[in-house]
């Protein structure tokens, strides 16, 4: 199996304080990797890391072969691979949902407005949105910009997808409309890393599960036995507290 | 409200002048019935033409000025932000009428022991010392506005490809633009009355064209007064086209 993403005893701090500790993690193409920890253990800061949104101390960080340096090509060349969901959408507001989607393959990849147009309303089919394509974020439900979101990363064609909490901003009856979306992307076998804490998602899509904590990897296994027999005390905790509701 | 308030306050005083009582107020000095009054409101009201084309030029290049400024001065790099940073301290620190004096009598020796014959003509002085000036003020405008756009657009941004610049140019300037321009335009009210120093260093504006008709008339109550209105007409009407470009702006503001 071919190497996606390959992090080497990887350390970040912000200020005194050591967001990520000595990580290491590989995946392979077409894995997917859910991340689940309590908050402020360094899940987010990782993704982040790894289309150098934030940028590591230690260690080494390489996608699909190439490492992330300082040099501005190793960057934008690992940002055409890798593409990336946020929390909060991060939607352009002042551009319509199709400009939203068009904005990266026409001035990033050199598209023409036609192609990028045809390839942005397939992808909206895709997310099942294709009636919004112009109208303004603003105008949309979370769940929808969401999709848009997610839309609009598909739109550069990544190997890779990133998600940090691509549900937590979203009100309960919006979760499963965004997250079906990812799942039919899973099925079609996109290599993915995903921060969640959705752990019946987490259960259907993930072929391995990371559970995060003071900036370490605590625990790392298929989901079955993650699930069903953690090993470690504090992922055993975690569960026990999210799992109970 | 307030504004209209303000109006009338002016109004009355300009009134009480026009009773037939004697006292304080001479207004033949302008009376346009009279040969002499007339020629004085035309000469008076002729500093319209110098002022607005040295406010609106000002303000142009203190626009550009402000931008080049701000720019380098939100860099992360700190040799970077300095020069900017360091440009905006110092020249919101130096007072606008020893920055004319400075650069109308100073710069030319300066230009010339460089072998540079430039002459500063009064007009130019005062439009490169309003730009200046300004340019401070206009620059942290800028900042703020730029700043005040969520970090998660630039993120967004970068994820999908862009390059720093396509993302200053399409995605955080366009919506930082709603957030500059109304601060911006009402920056432009400080530049014409800030215009007046210009009749220092020999400008016809409305300034030195009532300083000069007070010299020789004599009669300065009435001829500032009607200077003041001269200024406040002209700032009122800025300040309607600001708030109509507020309201314009505002109203397209969308969410999320």
């Amino acid at each position: 199996m071919t190497t996606a993403i390959e992090i080497k005893n990887v350390s970040k701090w912000f200020g005194d304080f050591k967001a990520l500790d000595d990580v290491s993690l590989t995946t392979s193409q077409g894995e997917k990797v859910v991340i689940c920890g309590p908050s402020g253990s360094g899940k987010s800061t990782l993704v982040r890391c790894i289309n150098r949104l934030e940028i590591h101390q230690k260690g080494t960080i390489k996608v699909r072969g190439i490492e992330l340096t300082d040099h501005d090509s190793s960057i934008s060349e690992i940002r055409s691979e890798v593409g990336m969901v946020f929390q909060q959408f991060n939607l352009f507001p002042h551009l319509t949902v199709l400009q939203n989607l068009t904005l990266g393959p026409t001035k990033a990849l050199g598209l023409s407005q036609k192609d990028a147009n045809e390839r942005a309303f397939k992808l909206l089919e895709r997310v099942r949105i294709p009636e919004q394509a112009n109208k303004k974020p603003g105008h949309l439900s979370g769940g929808q910009q969401q999709r848009v979101a997610i839309a609009r990363s598909l739109c550069m064609e990544p190997k890779i997808m990133l998600f940090d909490e691509p549900t937590s901003a979203l009100d309960p009856e919006m979760i499963s409309e965004v997250l079906d979306v990812i799942v039919d992307l899973a099925n079609e076998g996109m290599t993915m890393v995903v921060v969640t804490h959705e752990m019946g998602f987490a259960r259907k899509v993930a072929d391995r599960m990371v559970f995060m904590d003071e900036g370490k990897i605590i625990e790392m296994g298929k989901p079955k036995d993650f699930f069903d027999s953690p090993k470690t005390e504090r992922c055993k905790l975690f569960l026990n507290q999210i799992l109970q509701h | 409200m307030k504004k209209h308030f303000l109006i009338l306050v002016f109004l009355l005083i300009f009134l009480s002048g026009c009773s037939s009582q004697p006292g304080a107020w001479g207004w033949y000095v302008i009376d346009p019935t009279t040969k002499g009054g007339y020629n004085n409101v035309m000469f008076l009201l002729s500093g319209f033409s110098a002022t607005i084309q040295l406010s609106l030029l000002a303000a142009f290049f203190s626009i550009i000025l402000g931008l080049v400024v701000a720019l380098p001065g939100m860099s992360s790099n700190y040799w970077v932000r300095l020069p900017s940073r360091t440009y905006i301290e110092f020249i919101r620190a130096v007072p606008l009428l020893p920055m004319m004096f400075w650069i109308f009598y100073g710069l030319p020796v300066i230009l010339k022991s460089m072998g540079l014959n430039i002459p500063i003509d009064p007009f130019w002085g005062a439009v490169v010392t309003l730009a200046i000036s300004d340019s401070a003020f206009t620059a942290e405008i800028y900042r703020a506005g730029i700043q005040s756009i969520h970090k998660g657009q630039r993120e967004a941004a970068q994820t999908i490809g862009l390059t720093s610049f396509q993302t200053m140019r399409y995605v955080i300037l366009p919506q930082a633009i709603k957030r500059i321009l109304p601060p911006l335009a009402n920056q432009f009210i400080y530049i014409v009355k800030m215009s007046a120093f210009a009749s220092v260093i020999g400008m016809q504006e409305l300034m030195r064209r009532a300083n000069e008709v007070v010299v020789s008339e004599y009669r300065p109550l009435e001829v500032y007064t009607f200077l003041i209105f001269e200024y406040l007409i002209l700032v009122l009407i800025i300040s309607q086209a600001v708030r109509w470009l507020e309201r314009k702006m505002g109203s397209d503001e969308s969410r999320g």
